[in-house]
């Protein structure tokens, strides 16, 4: 064991250029030896790094979510649902990347206490799972439209006459600190409702898992997942609503005014209102938009993750995608009946090959459970991470708006390299000033360093990120540890090849997970975000950071997807396992490696590319 | 005269009711086509053409006579009666039409797999093979690479004196089975002339996971793979979903094949250019996991498969299936549960989140 542990956290450098890089992030992030005790905690745990939320080193401001989760997940795990032998998951920050570790209950007695009280509470939660999951669709709606409403309100030069006839008794101002604090509230509340259900389903999960490989120990984990996969999830409506707008179009005969990606949404939707059907078709698009294309573009972690709403030409151009293959006579329609087939005959035949009585009971409770908590674990993110997300970045935009109006800020984007409390401390500056009638200290202070936090920035985007710190456990009992960050030993052991990677220009052959069976070659088409899907050529290979359900329709037009980001559970992985499609999912590495126009192989039943140089 | 179906039967005309007259082993060969099982072609000669050839020799007399002869507890007059009756039988010639009848049929053989005088093997098929405990099978010979209607009509009367092993006569008088009513029927079976085989086994024989298929294959006959004389390509395949999960595709350094002249089997040097080339393409390695399934339900349970991929054939029968038998080591396994049985599903949540996931990296 001794050799295979991986570096000391403590012993990790400053990359030249970033020094002081720590105060960008909350105080209690980094590692230290201050400490002796803190020190032997921090280095008796596994760090790994969190790539499959964080591709990309965090942002001051985007590190908001890393909290919100970081409170969320592990308060359920430890003081609401008792789990018995975990904790939650701890956080640090090296260099701009995230590392986390579960952390367990090493007292065996307190295991055996907490057991109990588990078995009472998620057992509640179990029994009364459908009614309290009604109840979290309305109470996240209900946030929803609380940030919707939310008003992010300017500072006017005088206050409105209102003010005094109402008796108000208080500024705009006072409501703009009032309502960032809202804001950024929701934000956290929203989180915290993230994981009411999720860590109760990932660990049903789990134990399905565990079963179906103690049962079958080749089983493909996507099979399983295959099991239990929900098929008619939220996730997929977006891009049914984008069919039946393709479909509406055709029936009505639009596709001319629609026309190509040259022309811009403003411009169709001009031509469009010249004629009856054109006017039913805007306002089909219309109804579409809320909720549906508040679909990130990305995973909706980061701010630059812009949703559907944000820039309607990529909506637009997925339907023009549709358009074509409906006018090509080919059907767009979800091949449904047959993924539910399927899944019914891989549960009748696995269980079917089962050995004991027992056994068939144990899978037939094992399996309606996870079936149960899988439509949840499936539909929370459009939620979260796309509805929720979606609006709430824009929020903070207006946010930015009235800093850069008061010089805070040379630019709106410039205010992700602010943290949430410092941009607190800056509203502060700024509405006192405006009340006192003199000028912030903001301007002298605020743009010099946002431009040295960005050359930090851009400094840690630069360097690959070590994938894991300290000594790897003998056991790991943290249902997201195992199902979300798939810490296992084989992903350990690549980690472990990973520290050794050199030069990209000379790898040709990358490893990451089997997404979605089959082996394909072609030509690579790097697409770094969903903007850039217009590139694709018929018969490609996509590679990708990660995927989301915006991409659905180019999904039309390649035949094979690599990512970076993702495990089996991925939006490409499920999406190319219902078009038949090979797949290879959480690569960490393909879009540094792979170049536009390379000629590569996939295997997606191995889970390895290999490129052709 | 009797019609022809009394004396010879194709492969595909026999099934599990035509024991008496085809023998086990044709008889279930018969069956394996009808659960479309593809195994080499071949055609049956059955126990009724044996008895025309006593009768029409006029020979049966003759054996019962040396066979009264026997001595017990006499080892030597045991063998000594047989060699006798085994050249008796070889010696005597069989009549005009048994011979176009078998002749015929290993014409239409040859023809049909596109090789002229297909080398074929001659096998004994007996009636008695399905009696409990009296295993006669194996007892009787098996002559391999046989070419040409002459060979082939001598290769079955070495099949029919092999009834009359001295080992096969002390084993019935021990057993009290009367020599009278046993009887006999030969195969005759095109030769798999390989370019790839292995074994096939319808469970993972490393863990036991009846969900997949394992296939072990190298160039040439199977021989080099079934004595482990050759690290061969192995496949995993996952079996409810007909998909390679794993390969391996291994260096391999010798293969079995067909010496041309001596039409016998030789060992030879794999060319390097070959030794790592995967030997089954992935196509082949799913429809040969996919035949593997039908066998396995064909028996209703873990099957030990023979296969080869045929040089000769021409069309879809190109995979082959030579032998198969029942899965021995996982099967005569007790069978325990994979998890102590619960009252609930949280039940099984909280075990298992307390036994956690062992991590030995």
């Amino acid at each position: 064991m001794a050799d295979k542990s991986f570096p000391n956290p403590h012993e990790v450098e400053a990359i030249p250029g970033t020094e002081g890089w720590e105060r960008m992030y909350p105080y209690h992030y980094f590692f230290t030896t201050k400490d002796k005790e803190r020190e032997e905690y921090e280095n008796n745990m596994f760090w790994f790094n969190d790539a499959l939320h964080y591709p990309e080193p965090m942002y001051p401001f985007d590190i908001i979510w890393d909290e919100a989760w970081f409170l969320s997940l592990s308060q359920f795990n430890t003081r609401i649902f008792m789990i018995p032998p975990v904790y939650g998951v701890d956080h640090r920050i090296i260099n701009g990347n995230v590392y986390i570790t579960p952390v367990p209950v090493t007292d065996p007695e307190e295991v055996q206490k907490r057991a109990p009280l588990f078995m009472e509470r998620a057992g509640y939660y179990f029994e009364n799972w459908d009614k309290l999951i009604d109840q979290w669709e309305k109470k996240m709606r209900g946030i929803i439209s609380d940030l919707e409403t939310l008003e992010i309100p300017t500072l006017p030069a005088m206050e409105d006459i209102s003010v005094v006839k109402n008796g108000l008794g208080t500024s705009s101002g006072y409501e703009l600190i009032k309502n960032y604090d809202k804001l950024i509230d929701l934000g956290i509340r929203c989180w915290q409702y993230h994981f009411e259900f999720l860590n109760l389903g990932y660990a049903s999960y789990v134990i399905f898992v565990d079963f179906c490989t103690k049962a079958f120990p080749d089983i493909p984990l996507q099979k399983i997942t295959q099991m239990v996969a929900g098929i008619d999830v939220i996730l997929y409506r977006p891009d049914e609503e984008l069919k039946k707008l393709a479909k509406l179009a055709v029936e009505f005969d639009l596709s001319a005014q629609i026309g190509n990606d040259t022309k811009d949404i403003k411009d169709v939707i001009a031509l469009l209102q010249g004629s009856e059907n054109g006017k039913k078709w805007i306002s089909a698009w219309d109804e579409a938009k809320n909720p549906w294309f508040n679909i990130s573009t990305g995973t909706g972690w980061y701010h630059q993750d812009i949703s559907w709403n944000d820039n309607l030409n990529i909506p637009m151009s997925s339907v023009r995608i549709y358009i074509d293959k409906l006018l090509g006579g080919h059907s767009i329609d979800r091949p449904v009946e047959a993924v539910k087939e399927e899944r019914k005959r891989l549960i009748s035949e696995y269980r079917g090959l089962l050995k004991t009585d027992e056994d068939i009971k144990t899978f037939d409770q094992l399996h309606g459970t996870a079936e149960l908590v899988f439509p949840y674990v499936e539909n929370h993110m459009f939620y979260v991470e796309h509805w929720f997300h979606s609006v709430f970045w824009n929020k903070m935009r207006e946010v930015a708006a009235i800093m850069t109006e008061h010089k805070f800020l040379k630019g709106q984007e410039d205010i992700w390299y602010m943290s949430r409390s410092e941009i607190k401390e800056a509203l502060w500056d700024i509405v006192t000033a405006w009340a006192s009638g003199t000028k912030g200290y903001g301007p002298l202070h605020w743009p010099e360093e946002v431009a040295w936090r960005k050359g930090v920035y851009k400094i840690f985007k630069e360097h690959r990120p070590s994938p894991a710190y300290g000594t790897p456990p003998e056991v790991i009992a943290e249902p997201f540890t195992v199902v979300l960050w798939g810490v296992t030993n084989e992903s350990m052991a690549a980690w472990a090849k990973l520290k050794e990677i050199g030069d990209p220009d000379k790898v040709n052959e990358i490893e990451g997970f089997a997404g979605s069976p089959g082996v394909v070659e072609g030509i690579a088409r790097v697409c770094r975000s969903v903007e850039d899907i217009g590139q694709l050529k018929e018969g490609e290979i996509l590679v990708a950071p990660t995927t989301s359900p915006s991409w659905a329709p180019v999904f039309q037009k390649i035949k094979g997807v690599i990512t970076d980001v993702g495990g089996i559970m991925s939006h490409a992985a499920i999406v190319c396992r219902e078009y038949g499609m090979p797949a290879v999912v959480g690569t960490g590495q393909a879009t540094a490696i792979i170049k536009s126009g390379m000629k590569i192989k996939l295997n997606g039943d191995t889970g390895r590319v290999y490129i052709e140089r | 005269m009797e019609k022809r179906s009394d004396y010879v039967l194709w492969f595909e005309e026999c099934d599990m009711k035509s024991i008496p007259l085809v023998g086990g082993k044709n008889a279930s060969l018969g069956e394996l086509l009808k659960a479309q099982i593809p195994v080499p072609p071949g055609f049956a000669i059955t126990t009724k053409a044996y008895t025309l050839f006593l009768e029409q020799g006029n020979i049966r007399k003759d054996i019962f006579k040396i066979l009264g002869g026997i001595k017990a507890n006499d080892m030597d007059s045991g063998e000594t009666a047989s060699k006798a009756i085994r050249a008796l039988i070889e010696s005597t010639p069989m009549n005009d039409d048994l011979q176009d009848y078998i002749g015929e049929f290993y014409r239409r053989l040859s023809k049909k797999c596109n090789v002229p005088a297909v080398p074929a093997a001659v096998r004994s098929s007996a009636t008695a093979e399905d009696l409990p405990g009296a295993s006669f099978a194996g007892q009787q010979d098996t002559f391999l690479w046989v070419r040409g209607v002459d060979g082939i009509l001598e290769h079955v009367k070495k099949c029919w004196s092999s009834l009359f092993t001295s080992r096969a006569i002390y084993y019935r008088t021990k057993m009290g089975f009367p020599h009278e009513q046993v009887e006999i029927s030969v195969g005759v079976q095109k030769m798999a002339n390989a370019w790839t085989a292995g074994v096939m086994f319808t469970l993972n024989p490393a863990t036991g996971d009846r969900s997949t298929i394992a296939i072990d294959a190298n160039w040439g006959f199977g021989e080099s793979v079934v004595s482990g004389e050759c690290t061969p390509d192995n496949f995993i395949i996952n079996k409810i979903t007909d998909e390679v999960i794993k390969k391996t595709v291994s260096y391999k350094t010798i293969l079995y094949t067909r010496d041309p002249e001596n039409h016998c089997v030789i060992k030879q040097d794999i060319p390097a250019e070959r030794a790592d080339i995967q030997c089954v393409v992935d196509k082949d390695a799913i429809e040969l996991a996919r035949i593997g399934k039908r066998i396995e339900k064909h028996y209703g349970k873990p099957m030990d498969i023979e296969w080869a991929i045929d040089k000769d054939t021409p069309g879809q029968a190109k995979i082959m299936i030579l032998q198969s038998r029942p899965e021995t080591v996982w099967s005569s396994k007790k069978v325990e549960p994979v998890m102590q049985a619960r009252s609930s599903a949280l039940e099984h949540i909280c075990a298992g989140l307390i036994a956690g996931k062992k991590v030995n990296y």
